[in-house]
């Protein structure tokens, strides 16, 4: 791990202004991802401002009849907490799918909205990879491919997002909220807040230098039933090759997105409208224009077999 | 490498000198990796936190590891350094009561934090009903992972009885139960490679006084 400085933060847009200010400073917040990325030299910033003790630690009730949920809630408070298990069930089901009970205890509500790609190239500093060193090419177009995007990747990169709770949150047409050193806030809505790779498969987000999420709100509830269906390679504790969030309503209408498939949380809207016509509709909307590898084109039938199953819980 | 022991060579100093040497080979490969600063000059930072009731204070290179800290520092080595990634659990230790992996944490984000670890749960004449039920069911064959398995399943109780909703509940509203498949599902950050998995969930749910 390359040697770095230390400080703990007490304000927002003085943890904004310290980040933004200097070069390779990094905020730290549960650490779970940073950390283990620091230890393979894949992250090395020499500065680590740590919010921890920010006041972003609380769930509130908004005006508009839904939930602001600070910045360090942790997984599993948020999961567990009474309103969000009773009206968004999917946020509560997606986010205990994720890791493992040890992480979920330390990994925050932002963290997760942040967590990198686990494409294996980007991984390993032996290999090429545009999003972790931009200009030494892709490993994985050509090479290992099982885990990586079907849709919404670029000549650049086939990395995926590889989180569950964003992918609900999606769904719940969440807002990011943030802050920047000078104190200005932006909402930035669920659908705009992660990039397609395109030529800049570096960036991961529209967040600027410095920009520091604060809050996630979630508007009033949808109702309906509530889906994470969560497809892996063993049952636990491992990254969705494809996942399903969905929330149905009685009459068979309703909202889904898919993860483990593209850059970003995936969701059409044009294909959500077919969910009355089923699965098999949805998905051929919701993957037009498609270009998965030889090894990643199961994931396209699994997508729409993951719907079947969830349509029929949801009528059942 | 030899396949054969030299006289005078103890087979735990050749396996000492075999992981030297893998360290060794590794090098051109880890050269990259080397810090632009010298360990001499690298940030250090006082932190102070408590350690199964004792309070420490110690002054720790920035990069150390709430799990470096405590088997380094303060040469508390029941914790275990699997995979150093998070991935296998067996640096698994309490921060306030909750479990977490002590090698995906810095210990300088830990002033002021009561952390428990295996020697804080029991002694050897005094077993923490955890261990006592780890021993009863044969928990356990290297006993390597066992430390974290057992912090953790302590947490898991609690976690069950805080009413913390899990992936296997089929009404995430409702109240979890103390049942094997919970069991299962709220471990899997625990990984035994001798298997034997369905041995600490039994340990786990007599301790929880339920039925299997």
């Amino acid at each position: 791990m390359k040697a770095f400085t230390y400080e703990r933060a007490s304000d927002p847009a003085a943890a904004a202004r310290i980040v933004a200010a200097k070069p390779g400073a990094k905020f730290i917040a549960g650490g779970t991802n940073l950390l283990d990325l620091m230890k393979i030299e894949v992250e090395t910033p020499v500065h680590l401002v740590d919010v921890q003790d920010l006041d972003l630690q609380r769930i509130e009730n908004t005006d508009g009849g839904g939930l602001r949920i600070g910045a360090l809630v942790s997984n599993t408070q948020l999961a567990a907490d009474e309103r969000v298990r009773r009206d968004y069930g999917v946020l509560t089901r997606a986010t205990v799918a994720g890791a493992s009970g040890q992480l979920r205890n330390k990994a925050s509500t932002a963290g997760n909205l942040l967590q990198r790609t686990r494409c294996p190239y980007f991984y390993d500093t032996n290999m090429p990879c545009n999003k972790r060193k931009p200009g030494t090419g892709c490993g994985a177009i050509g090479g290992y491919s099982r885990q990586l995007a079907v849709i919404g990747g670029s000549d650049k990169c086939i990395a995926t997002f590889p989180g569950d709770m964003p992918v609900a949150l999606r769904v719940l047409d969440a807002v990011v909220e943030t802050i920047n050193g000078q104190g200005q806030r932006r909402s930035i809505p669920i659908a705009d807040f992660h990039r397609l790779w395109g030529d800049r498969p570096e960036q991961d987000t529209v967040l600027k230098p410095g920009e520091l999420i604060t809050h996630v709100v979630l508007p009033r509830p949808l109702g309906g039933k509530h889906f994470y269906e969560k497809v892996r390679d063993r049952a636990s504790y491992a990254f969705a090759l494809v996942s399903v969030a969905a929330v149905i309503q009685p009459d068979g209408t309703g909202r889904v997105a898919f993860g483990g498939v593209a850059p970003k949380p995936w969701r059409v809207p044009e294909a959500e409208a077919l969910l009355p016509r089923g699965a098999a509709a949805v998905t051929a909307r919701a993957f037009q224009g498609a270009t998965p590898t030889s090894d990643n084109a199961f994931k396209l039938p699994l997508a729409t077999r993951a719907l079947v199953s969830v349509i029929a819980q949801a009528k059942a | 490498m030899s396949d054969f022991l030299e006289p005078g060579v103890s087979r735990r100093g050749l396996i000492a000198g075999s992981v030297a040497s893998v360290a060794v080979a590794n090098t051109p490969a880890r050269s990259v990796a080397q810090p632009t600063t010298k360990a001499s000059e690298a940030p250090m930072m006082p932190v102070r936190f408590t350690v199964n009731g004792q309070q420490h204070s110690l002054s720790l290179d920035t990069r150390t590891t709430l799990l470096d800290a405590l088997r380094e520092h303060l040469h508390l080595t029941g914790t275990k350094k699997g995979c150093d990634h998070g991935q296998c659990g067996a640096c698994t230790v309490l921060v306030d009561g909750q479990r977490i992996n002590a090698c995906l944490s810095l210990a300088v984000m830990h002033e002021g934090d009561e952390i428990t670890t295996i020697e804080g749960l029991g002694t050897p004449d005094k077993l923490h009903p955890m261990q006592a039920a780890f021993v009863k069911h044969d928990g356990y064959q290297c006993g390597y992972c066992t430390p974290g398995q057992i912090c953790s399943a302590v947490a898991v109780l609690e976690e069950i009885r805080a009413g913390i909703p899990s992936h296997v509940q089929t009404d995430v509203a409702g109240k979890p139960k103390f049942t094997a498949a919970e069991m299962r599902e709220r471990m899997s950050g625990n990984i035994c490679r001798c298997g034997a998995y369905s041995n600490i969930a039994e340990a786990m749910i007599e301790v929880a006084g339920a039925k299997a």
